[in-house]
């Protein structure tokens, strides 16, 4: 067991401005970037703002940019960084800073609300849902998201243009589209509704030119653009100039127009 | 008189975790105008941890299983202390609540015949816990935010807000319970007239008025250094419920889960998951030897493998076949871990062995343990498809709780007032089985807001009003640590540091008040907390309200502190060993002890804390004599196996 005194520089400041501040503090074996920050907290910055729940990599909500790079803090191990190396610990940039690493992450629960839930097959109940391992598989890498953001804040349209965000969910909710237009019972097809197609008209599929930087800063390893954004391009894409599909989609959805949507 | 913003609403429910939002939906579904409050993100809390599964008597994976055999367990895997009625309410809805997660849009993982599949736990006879590899909080916590963001689609299709029949305050803390005064309501205790909170984000205070409350905020594992809880486990909900009046269940049961990290520093307590062990995994000490073998108590003999070639076995063929002891119930595999390196056969870091990389191929481990491969891999360079974990024990949960009765979630003595999940105590008994947290959270959490929302509606056009001066009251008492310079009684004394408060706490409660305990040493530790009680007035925070950690973690002490005395007192009271309470004096279970709640009640009926005398302490505890269990519920066991639990009266009646 070795410890050492690292140096650090965490921006702080609020939404008035703010700059980044220098810290020295011990590091000890086997330790986190978030343990660190507990340490200023503990011991030299007690008012130090900073978002954290489960300290495993399973709540994804201490989330920042770490020597620039978007990355959960308690799965950032200081043995990857060089000791005599500076850590500079920044907030979020794509999104409004409240105070130090905290910023306002309202953008994603607005997205969120956007996508139309799942929709309950009729003549279903529960309890007579089947559905095979095979069948699930692909929605289920989807919901092993964490909800930490990182595509959110790394994906290149909303990063530092400002004025995408009106009409793009962003990589986090055009997967959260991909994953109920492939779950095996979603029935909104039968309302009238075509995920794939909203994606494109609705939540901004277009903007995304896969460059895959979502994918990268992932840190459940989900492949967000391979598996979600391409496959929901192709089928955006086969809906919008097959005419036969078009055509299909169409009949299909005329007699449910009236229908309430199902469920409760 | 503070400016403090106010709004209305029919019911308030403290927490979005499992229960809390269940609560909301139930709620929300029955008509009522409902909040949720909760301390992180929505979608964060602390469920999102939870990794095996939910356990419910569906019998996808084995025929054999009926709500009946599941209460069995749950009473055996309590030690009989359970409030049975809950248990068996449990054990009937469980598989309800997780098939109508399915019609949420829950994909959970699949039998070959395409129904939901069910894995083996430790306690449960059968393979019953319904999951999604070993991330199933998440699943959970996910599809109840996505159901709470369904029904706001609904109301904004219908009003053009999505809040207006079910709103998130995320980020704000509940610091308060409020009553009507005795005048108001002609009865001595008071009902529920809202809540007070402060926005983290802002430190604005305000107040939702409310004629009931559902209590959801989970345990109280930050109290104790190694645990695997999230800052946000400072039992808020056990002491708000006190501080309100209400009585708190067997605050002595705390469950230490046998299998938490202990290497490195930084990750000590971290939870690894029971499902390794119910997926075929074994404990080994540092001779190489499958030690649980040596330690499976008179209660479980029958049931338990006596050879590792029958244990082995068991995977296969269940039927013919004794399960391995690695899946006894926690209290017993934590307690023989501790023991085991108390023996000097320990792994390096003051552990035990963990291993599945002899027992499983690498990729299967990988599938059904992704989240163990990653955590392993990432936070201690470990590779478990290769190598041994090493684990011991970690403190997890809190089965003591908020007295609730159990067909409505009601808390004693407080009307309007409701707890779910785990802040409520009684479900477990003095032990509860992995698996049966989750299905706790939606079976419970679904009943507090049925009956939370049914109370609030016949009390419209009549709700209790809010008392102005206990809104003044709080608004002082959560101000009170920006000016602990001045000092409380006209000294001069440095503030104490809240970061240091919280490390003695943690410290004493994991020494003095952990897993075995001991007489004296709980003596000294409510000595301690008495010290601890004393500086936290004096507890200061530099800066300003806007989401400053310190002021937070300074306003959650006194929680810590409330929760941490119930604990300590109710240990030392009792003198046996159950489930989650072992006495190093009394190691025996003593059936005298069977029937016998401890009831912890704040000493100052009127919610106050600074009179509180620091020696006595803040908190009174008293027996009472539990309900018989109903005869048709007794006659699920046989005859020899209830002797062994219950007293010779109880046997004859």
């Amino acid at each position: 067991m070795s410890s050492y005194e690292a140096r650090f520089q965490v921006w702080r400041g609020d939404e008035q401005g703010g700059g980044l501040e220098d810290f020295t503090v011990e590091v000890n074996d086997g330790e986190v970037v978030l343990d660190i920050v507990h340490r200023l907290q503990a011991t030299q910055a007690p008012d130090l703002a900073v978002r954290w729940n489960c300290k495993a990599g399973k709540c994804g909500s201490c989330s920042a940019e770490i020597n620039g790079r978007p990355r959960l803090m308690c799965m950032t191990r200081m043995s990857v960084f060089d000791r005599a190396e500076t850590v500079t610990i920044t907030p979020l940039r794509a999104f409004p800073v409240i105070r130090d690493l905290v910023t306002d992450v309202g953008f994603n629960y607005e997205k969120a609300r956007e996508v139309p839930a799942f929709v309950p097959p009729s003549g279903l109940g529960p309890g007579e849902y089947r559905m095979f391992q095979e069948d699930v598989d692909r929605a289920q890498e989807f919901r092993k998201c964490i909800e930490c953001f990182l595509c959110q804040n790394t994906c290149h349209v909303v990063r530092d243009h400002e004025e995408n965000k009106q009409a793009f969910a962003g990589p986090r909710y055009l997967m959260r589209v991909a994953e109920l237009d492939m779950h095996p019972l979603d029935a909104a097809a039968e309302t009238g509704l075509e995920r794939s197609r909203t994606a494109q008209d609705d939540h901004g599929l277009g903007y995304c030119n896969i460059t895959k930087c979502c994918t990268e800063v992932c840190p459940e390893g989900i492949r967000i653009t391979d598996n979600a954004l391409i496959p929901l391009k192709e089928r955006a894409v086969d809906r919008k100039y097959d005419p036969l599909v078009w055509l299909g989609a169409k009949i299909r959805r005329r007699p449910a127009e009236g229908r309430a949507p199902a469920g409760d | 008189m503070a400016a403090v913003e106010r709004q209305q609403w029919d019911v308030v429910v403290v927490g979005a975790g499992g229960a809390g939002l269940r609560a909301a939906i139930e709620a929300r579904e029955r008509g009522a105008r409902t909040a949720v409050i909760c301390k992180s993100l929505f979608g964060k809390a602390h469920t999102v941890m939870a990794e095996g599964g939910i356990a419910a008597a569906m019998a996808n994976a084995n025929e054999h299983d009926t709500w009946q055999v599941h209460f069995r367990d749950t009473l055996r895997g309590g030690k009989f202390l359970n409030q049975w009625r809950m248990a068996e309410l449990h054990a009937q809805e469980a598989p309800d609540r997780v098939w109508e997660l399915e019609t949420w849009g829950a994909l959970f993982d699949r039998t070959k015949d395409g129904r939901i599949s069910q894995r083996n736990f430790g306690g449960h006879e059968y393979p019953r816990l319904a999951h999604v590899g070993d991330r199933t909080g998440l699943e959970l916590i996910r599809t109840l935010q996505q159901k709470t963001v369904a029904l706001q689609q609904e109301d904004f299709r219908e009003t053009g807000d999505y809040e207006s029949r079910l709103k998130v305050f995320q980020e704000c803390t509940v610091t308060r319970i409020l009553k009507d005064t005795a005048s108001d309501s002609g009865s001595a205790a008071g009902r529920v007239s809202g809540v007070f909170a402060y926005d983290r984000e802002t430190g604005r205070f305000f107040v939702l008025e409310a004629p009931a409350v559902v209590l959801a905020t989970g345990g109280i594992g930050k109290s104790f250094k190694v645990t695997s809880n999230s800052w946000e486990y400072t039992g808020d909900g056990h002491a708000l419920a006190l501080l309100a009046g209400a009585p708190l269940l067997n605050m002595e049961f705390v469950q230490f889960h046998p299998t938490g990290m202990v290497w490195p520093p930084s990750v000590k307590g971290i939870l690894v998951t029971e499902s390794v062990r119910g997926d075929g995994g074994v404990l080994r000490n540092s001779e190489g030897k499958r030690f649980m073998f040596d330690y499976v108590p008179d209660v479980f003999k029958e049931k338990y493998a006596e050879s590792e070639e029958e244990a082995d076995r068991w995977y296969e063929d269940p039927d013919r076949n004794r399960r391995p002891p690695e899946l006894l119930p926690r209290d017993e595999v934590a307690r023989a871990i501790n023991a085991e390196v108390k023996a000097g056969r320990g792994s390096p870091h003051g552990g035990v062995f963990l291993d599945v990389s002899t027992r499983m191929p690498a990729e299967v481990i990988r599938r059904r343990l992704p989240s163990m491969y990653h955590q392993f891999k990432e936070l201690a360079d470990v590779d478990i498809t290769a190598e041994a974990m090493e684990v011991g024990p970690t403190c997890h949960y809190v089965m003591g709780g908020v007295a609730v009765d159990s067909d409505t979630a009601a808390a004693r003595g407080v009307p309007g007032l409701y707890a779910a999940g785990e802040v409520a105590g009684g479900m477990h008994g003095s032990n509860r089985l992995g698996g049966n947290s989750l299905s706790d959270l939606l079976v419970f959490g679904r009943r507090a807001g049925w009956h939370a929302a049914e109370y609030a509606r016949a009390l419209a056009g009549r709700r209790p009003p809010v008392d102005d001066v206990q809104v003044d009251a709080a608004a002082a008492e959560a101000l009170r640590p920006f000016s602990a310079e001045a000092g409380g009684d006209g000294e001069t004394v440095s503030p104490e540091n809240p970061y240091t408060l919280h490390q003695e706490l943690q410290q004493a409660m994991n020494d003095l008040v952990g897993i075995i305990r001991r007489e004296g040493e709980m003596e000294q530790a409510l000595h301690k907390l008495a010290e601890l009680r004393a500086r936290a007035r004096r507890a200061g925070v530099e800066g300003h309200r806007q989401f400053n950690p310190g002021w937070h973690l300074a306003l959650d002490l006194r929680n810590m502190l409330l929760v941490s005395e119930c604990v300590a007192r109710a240990a030392l009271e009792r003198t046996e060993s159950r489930g989650g309470h072992t006495r190093e004096d009394h190691p025996a279970m003593d059936r005298a002890w069977r029937n016998v709640n401890l009831l912890c009640t704040l000493a100052d009926p009127a919610g106050g804390l600074a009179a509180a005398d620091p020696a006595r302490g803040q908190i009174r505890l008293a027996r009472e004599t539990t309900e018989p269990i109903r005869p048709d519920l007794l006659a699920l066991f046989e005859k020899e196996e209830l002797v062994k639990y219950l007293a010779e009266e109880e046997l004859y009646e």
